[in-house]
């Protein structure tokens, strides 16, 4: 894996990004660079347009203005088709999991694969699916539907579904957001063991000190539609920034 | 306040009266677009149309049989007031065939599958499920939208024919109760007076009707926001709007067959 120099062509690179929704400007002027094989994590308060960020980096949204380029290219300017390839390799976990609640597990993880890998036969896609169900360490749920498992196992299928199909890239949306401290830790070592394993380099939302500590290579602190701080753990949160202060204290305290 | 009045063409309502329609009419042209792009998902249809007949079958079932019956009881005193009973089971299946059958169906399959599909979408996006389709690099139009526009155009069809056997058993019944009337001699009569152009008919209201409970259910879903109360709201858009525009189906098509029949 190569390691993170900050001087290689970046995988994901924003540039003065602008989004608002009616009068309410979210994202105001956001310049963030991921190198390849490195976890950044953003943090920053509820509403302060993290989610709306890496829906930019999927094509689920589009910004107002700047610039959102993904694996050297533009993702707003895409059409259809090339969405459709870029996504192939972008993983996103989502905030409450997003299992299709009608799919048993194993037909959640198949889905993405039989649409988008042609020609598969029936033991390729079982051998996939059990591979990478092992990867996450549920492959006894297999034949279970979503309403069966507990937060921390939808979690886990969730991020399994976007790995079948062997992203570069990974979104994860408040990974931790609703777990107990427990299943918390379980997900940071599984965002550390995707990254080792698949080779991705990542992008994790998340309002977790004790998530973005574990999992990040480099912190970026989101803060009125704008990054305030970017660095390590302790480069940013050894800032004098009372606001960055007051959220450190905030969350310590909680 | 003059700036507040340029936030809007005409009125705000009278904007999103017009947004909808044209949503409705991009909505619309995109299923026409999708229907024959990439991999068509065989499946999923043959899943929704079962899901579609099997879930309605029973209560169209029912109500078909009820209308028959009571359609029939409450014709019996006219035509004997003019000593024209014997005219009963004709009337009752031009009745049934030209128009009952094919309302019945589709009002009770626009309260059971509208609702039912745009909770289903709803719920998916409000649970972003429908964008983790998207993300994944799946066409959720294609899986979600294609699928039950066309198991509806399908199924309704269907569904509108078993109504159509089922009032005539119904209207045979109240017959044979109170005239005696055989199995053979009703159902010969009773189709004496049906032609080919009113089964044409009846075939054409229910399959727009069939396509207009799955596009209207699936846009309300698709398009629905607002967490749960989106999911709530979409459904009851679903079962309002498409009986809304069944009704004026209706009266176009019947327009149409009658100048035909002229």
């Amino acid at each position: 894996m190569e390691e993170y120099t900050g001087t290689a062509a970046p995988v994901i690179d924003i540039e003065d990004l602008y989004k608002s929704f009616g009068s309410l400007h979210v994202l105001r002027g956001v310049n963030l660079k991921v190198q390849k094989g490195e976890n950044v994590v953003v943090l920053g308060r509820s509403g302060t347009g993290k989610s709306v960020l890496i829906k930019i980096i999927a094509g689920l949204l589009r910004q107002d203005k700047g610039k959102c380029l993904v694996l050297g290219e533009e993702v707003s300017t895409m059409n259809q088709r090339e969405l459709r390839d870029i996504r192939q390799k972008i993983g996103f976990s989502f905030q409450n999991s997003a299992l299709y609640d009608s799919m048993t597990v194993r037909e959640n993880l198949e889905f993405p694969l039989v649409r988008n890998v042609p020609n598969l036969t029936r033991a390729d896609i079982d051998e996939q699916v059990e591979s990478v169900l092992d990867a996450v360490g549920l492959l006894q749920t297999i034949n279970q539907v979503p309403s069966e498992l507990s937060g921390g196992q939808r979690k886990r299928i969730g991020i399994a579904r976007t790995l079948i199909l062997k992203p570069e890239i990974m979104l994860y949306d408040e990974p931790t957001a609703g777990l107990d401290p427990i299943t918390c830790l379980e997900i940071n070592e599984l965002i550390n063991e995707v990254k080792e394993k698949y080779h991705t380099s990542s992008i994790i939302i998340t309002h977790d000190l004790t998530c973005a500590r574990a999992t990040g290579d480099r912190i970026a602190m989101l803060l009125d539609g704008k990054f305030l701080k970017q660095g390590t753990f302790e480069e940013v949160f050894e800032s004098d920034e009372p606001r960055i202060k007051s959220f450190y204290d905030y969350n310590f305290i909680q | 306040m003059s700036a507040k009045k340029k936030e809007h063409v005409y009125t705000k309502g009278l904007d999103s009266a017009f947004l909808a329609v044209y949503n409705g009419y991009v909505f619309f042209l995109r299923f026409f677009r999708e229907v024959f792009k990439g991999r068509m998902e065989f499946q999923e249809i043959i899943k929704q149309c079962y899901a579609i007949g099997n879930k309605s079958l029973l209560l169209i079932g029912m109500t078909g049989f009820i209308t028959g019956m009571v359609f029939t009881k409450q014709s019996r005193p006219s035509l004997a007031e003019f000593g024209a009973v014997s005219w009963l089971p004709s009337l009752v299946a031009i009745a049934i065939v030209r128009a009952l059958a094919a309302l019945v169906t589709a009002l009770i399959s626009a309260g059971k599958i509208g609702s039912s599909i745009g909770a289903e979408l709803g719920s998916m996006r409000v649970t972003e499920q429908i964008d983790a389709m998207e993300v994944s690099a799946v066409n959720p139009f294609k899986f979600l939208v294609v699928t039950r526009v066309l198991a509806s155009t399908i199924t309704i069809p269907i569904l509108m024919f078993y109504c159509t056997a089922v009032s005539l058993m119904g209207a045979y019944l109240n017959v044979t109760l109170n005239e005696g009337t055989s199995f053979r001699a009703f159902f010969e009569n009773a189709f004496e007076q049906i032609t080919f152009l009113d089964i044409f008919t009846s075939l054409a209201k229910a399959i727009a009707y069939g396509f207009t409970i799955g596009i209207v259910g699936c846009y309300q879903g698709y398009n629905a926001s607002k967490g749960t109360e989106g999911v709530g709201k979409a459904a009851n858009s679903a079962v309002v709007i498409s009986m809304f525009l069944i009704f004026i189906e209706e009266v176009i098509i019947v327009q149409v067959s009658n100048y035909f029949r002229n």
